[in-house]
């Protein structure tokens, strides 16, 4: 455990969502705007295989923001690519951002549930 | 199908003077977002949450023994759920108001944002309600993430 890991964290992290709220505020991008493009962004350094170093870096600060999402579609897609060609595309998209999709489908349908929406 | 009267089309592309003139005075009167407040704020929340993923990251490494990449799942599953539990308890949107990016950015933002609309839907039903209208943010999130990192992996396919 590198505590130097939880300094790096913060400082990408954080520089990730600065950029996002420059964005917001400066751009007249909608924040759904700027999410689908961090989504793409990741995706497209994934291709290029940029993003891995990033996570090697900063890890959570690169794991963490939205852009990871596309991180790990597109590292899925192309993992299964390599091996079974095109079809891997189909096969693979889902391999590394199951868990947080079941998460987070499981969870908001429990508190919606148990819970009534605030004011 | 009728053709459109150019002349009527370049007329309401062209503001007159007059609406130039209202445009900016609505600009001046406009309130200025705080931006630099804005950005410390959205570092300060993005970095606390990368912070608290980065020591779930070592806790799952040391208590599953996992490797940094193996821990992604549980790490993304347990803010995901923090996230959910405090936008049912009303806290998350009523912080996230402050943090700005640094909230929306995170995966806790993607989270918060299929529990608030499964929660303002709750009234119209669980199948009608709840269940479809969970993705109403999240979707385009989803659906443009799966287009561009098919696209990665046709390119690489085929490349």
């Amino acid at each position: 455990m590198d505590p130097m890991m939880f300094v790096k964290a913060f400082i990408v992290g954080g520089l990730i969502c600065v950029f996002a709220q420059l964005l917001f505020d400066l751009t007249t991008l909608t924040p759904a705007h700027v999410l689908v493009g961090l989504v793409v962004a990741g995706a497209a350094l994934a291709g290029l295989g940029l993003y891995d170093p990033l996570v090697k870096f900063a890890g959570a600060g690169a794991t963490v923001p939205i852009s990871s999402f596309g991180n790990a579609l597109a590292k899925g897609a192309l993992a299964e690519a390599s091996q079974r060609g095109v079809l891997g595309v189909l096969t693979g998209m889902f391999e590394l951002t199951s868990a947080g999709i079941t998460a987070a489908i499981i969870f908001s349908f429990a508190v919606a549930l148990v819970f009534n929406p605030k004011g | 199908m009728p053709m459109q009267n150019p002349k009527h089309k370049q007329r309401s592309q062209e503001p007159t003077p007059e609406q130039k003139r209202y445009i900016e005075m609505v600009n001046r009167q406009k309130p200025k977002p705080p931006v630099f407040k804005n950005v410390v704020l959205a570092f300060l929340f993005g970095g606390l949450v990368s912070i608290i993923g980065q020591a779930l990251t070592f806790f799952y490494m040391q208590v599953l023994d996992l490797s940094p990449v193996e821990a992604g799942g549980p790490v993304s599953a347990t803010i995901i759920f923090i996230a959910s539990l405090l936008t049912g308890f009303g806290v998350y949107d009523k912080i996230a108001k402050y943090a700005g990016a640094g909230l929306a950015v995170p995966v806790t933002g993607f989270a918060n944002s299929m529990t608030s609309a499964a929660l303002e839907f709750k009234r119209e039903g669980l199948v009608l309600g709840v269940g479809s209208k969970m993705f109403v943010l999240a979707g385009s999130v989803i659906v443009f993430g799966v287009f561009s990192a098919m696209l990665v992996g046709l390119i690489s396919a085929l490349i």
